[in-house]
């Protein structure tokens, strides 16, 4: 189902919601030789989360998000390789903080436009940034990427190790904050809200609601989060690459989210799960058409479940239900 | 008494085409005014400059005495003003009750909140039932608004201009569309609005308009052509003239 807040329908969390933290958990026990692509995976969810916010919640259309999840990563990666600053919680909280003052100077200019000028103006956005990544090759590494990060253990105690236990569970720990603070905003009067204004912004300026600053406050939020997944993403990896503040990058991301379901909190779960699995998988068995399966898999999507793969079951749970006496 | 709303002079230009000129107009407190006119009047403009949606080219605009000419929408709906559209501008896919409570929560100041959840505020949803309830929609507080009937619809309009407890309140056309097994409810809604706010309903139903009305406004081609009583309006040769033809109402 669609997840959002209402004034007449409880917060309360459901038992369903705790499934894909049981499966992440079980994972973890489960299938240790998968934790490295696990650890990406949670990456993911994260970022396609924070897209959820604005795309799904607040019906702002980017195809720049990658700007955010690129500074992230970058300014983890600066840090641990260039100025010795290897605490990786700092190097979160830069990240953040350098993707928050982005998204709150950037959301303050575009989002008064809206439409084909919005959509754009976020491509121009990670283009431009794109473009400094790579001429700065000093800071960056530009077309070489950014290696050398040095990322010291978690609280001084617990190291990045090879098989990836540690980053698996920093990321699944990273990524239970996002969505604890998202399903909190997304249930709060100021997530109600933004349905309102996704659903009809003429009605909310006519109740008296300040649009645009909310439209802004939640760019902001969710740019942080996704600055949060870009140093993630460096300190798992421990390389940076051109290829995060890409525009193939952004709409991959979109591709994810679309095939999850927009607007549902789950669908940024389910959505690079099956997209990173299936491309896994097909890229073992097809090296080189593996993204013929994926566009398939979009295109099935998209003309026989607008709502992604949870408005499938969605459509499914209804029916037997309907059915059920 | 200074009105709680008075425009001075004003205009409204899109380039060389004006469809608002020079309209001085007031409204007093509790007062039930018709703005009536045939279509392409400028009555519609005039509301939404009224609100703030559109920018006037030139003129003043006074609510409780104060300037908001240069003020937002959303400033306006403080200070008092909620209107209602012409066109249905509802929160298709969300309940009536969630509709109603998006402007509650805003004018308690709450709906900006980030922590607790919407469905904690007691008070915002106790306040939408009672609404709900008066206008007898109360069975319907959890139907999706684009399951309800048009008619129904239209009061949902109405319900949230209500919520957020305006001093004026400007009704375009409520009725429009309606079949006329339903309006009799919007009609008997519309009489059991709160005396005290003053209320300016733009309408081509002439029974709604001299039912309902005070005072008539009379707009052509961007102008206010005449003001009076309902008898006065409809003993008035210029207005049989432009709008209502030249057969007289009895």
């Amino acid at each position: 189902m669609s997840r959002r807040g209402s004034y007449g329908v409880g917060a309360r969390i459901g038992w369903l919601e705790w499934l894909p933290w049981v499966a992440a958990l079980a994972v973890f026990i489960a299938l240790p030789q998968y934790l490295p692509l696990g650890a990406r995976i949670l990456v993911y969810i994260l970022f396609a989360l924070s897209l959820d916010l604005i795309l799904g919640y607040a019906g702002i259309i980017t195809l720049g998000h990658s700007a955010f999840f690129g500074l992230g990563a970058y300014v983890a990666g600066i840090l641990g390789a260039k100025l010795g600053i290897t605490d990786p919680l700092l190097q979160m909280a830069a990240a953040a903080a350098a993707a928050a003052l982005l998204g709150v100077v950037t959301g303050t200019v575009i989002l008064r436009t809206k439409g084909l000028t919005l959509l754009m103006l976020t491509l121009a956005i990670t283009t431009i940034l794109l473009e400094v990544a790579n001429k700065a090759t000093g800071l960056t590494g530009g077309a070489d990427g950014l290696s050398g990060i040095v990322v010291a253990p978690i609280f001084g105690q617990f190291r990045f190790d090879m098989f990836g236990k540690t980053a698996y569970l920093y990321c699944l720990l990273a990524l239970f904050a996002g969505w604890w603070v998202t399903r909190r905003i997304v249930y709060s009067p100021f997530g109600t809200s933004l349905v309102g204004i996704r659903e009809n912004a003429v009605r909310m300026h006519a109740v008296g609601a300040p649009v645009y600053f909310r439209l802004v406050a939640v760019y902001t939020i969710s740019a942080t989060m996704a600055g949060c997944a870009g140093a993630l993403l460096t300190q798992t990896n421990q390389f940076v690459g051109l290829n995060v503040l890409s525009f193939e990058f952004a709409g991959e991301l979109l591709v994810m989210l679309v095939l999850g379901g927009v607007g549902r909190i789950y669908g940024a779960f389910a959505g690079p799960l099956v997209y990173m699995i299936a491309q896994d998988q097909l890229a073992k068995q097809f090296p080189e058409y593996w993204y013929f399966g994926i566009g398939l898999l979009l295109v099935a999507v998209v003309m026989f479940a607008r709502g992604g793969l949870l408005g499938i079951l969605d459509l499914a749970v209804s029916r037997m239900r309907r059915a059920s006496p | 008494m200074s009105p709680v709303l008075e425009t001075r002079q004003l205009c409204k230009k899109f380039g060389a085409l004006t469809v608002a000129e020079n309209i001085d107009f007031r409204l007093e407190a509790g007062e039930r005014r018709a703005l009536i006119g045939p279509n392409g009047a400028g009555k519609t403009t005039f509301v939404n400059m009224l609100t703030g949606r559109i920018v006037p080219s030139s003129g003043r605009i006074f609510l409780g005495g104060d300037d908001v000419t240069e003020q937002a929408q959303a400033a306006r709906v403080k200070r008092g003003l909620g209107r209602t559209f012409q066109i249905n501008t509802l929160f298709r896919d969300l309940t009536v009750l969630d509709n109603v409570a998006l402007g509650i929560a805003e004018r308690r100041g709450v709906a900006g909140r980030l922590w607790r959840p919407a469905s904690a505020y007691d008070e915002v949803r106790a306040e939408s039932e009672v609404l709900l309830a008066a206008l007898d929609l109360a069975v319907d507080a959890g139907s999706r608004v684009l399951d309800l009937p048009y008619g129904k619809q239209r009061l949902v309009e109405i319900a949230i201009a209500l919520g957020l407890k305006p001093r004026v309140l400007l009704l375009d056309e409520p009725a429009a569309g309606v079949p006329s097994v339903e309006s009799g409810r919007i009609l008997q809604a519309l009489d059991s609005l709160p005396g005290d706010i003053a209320i300016l309903i733009i309408e081509h139903d002439m029974d709604v308009v001299f039912r309902f009305a005070h005072r008539i406004t009379v707009m052509v081609q961007g102008e206010v052509l005449v003001e009076g009583t309902p008898d006065e309006i409809a003993g008035d040769r210029r207005v049989h003239q432009v709008y209502l033809g030249e057969s007289r109402r009895d």
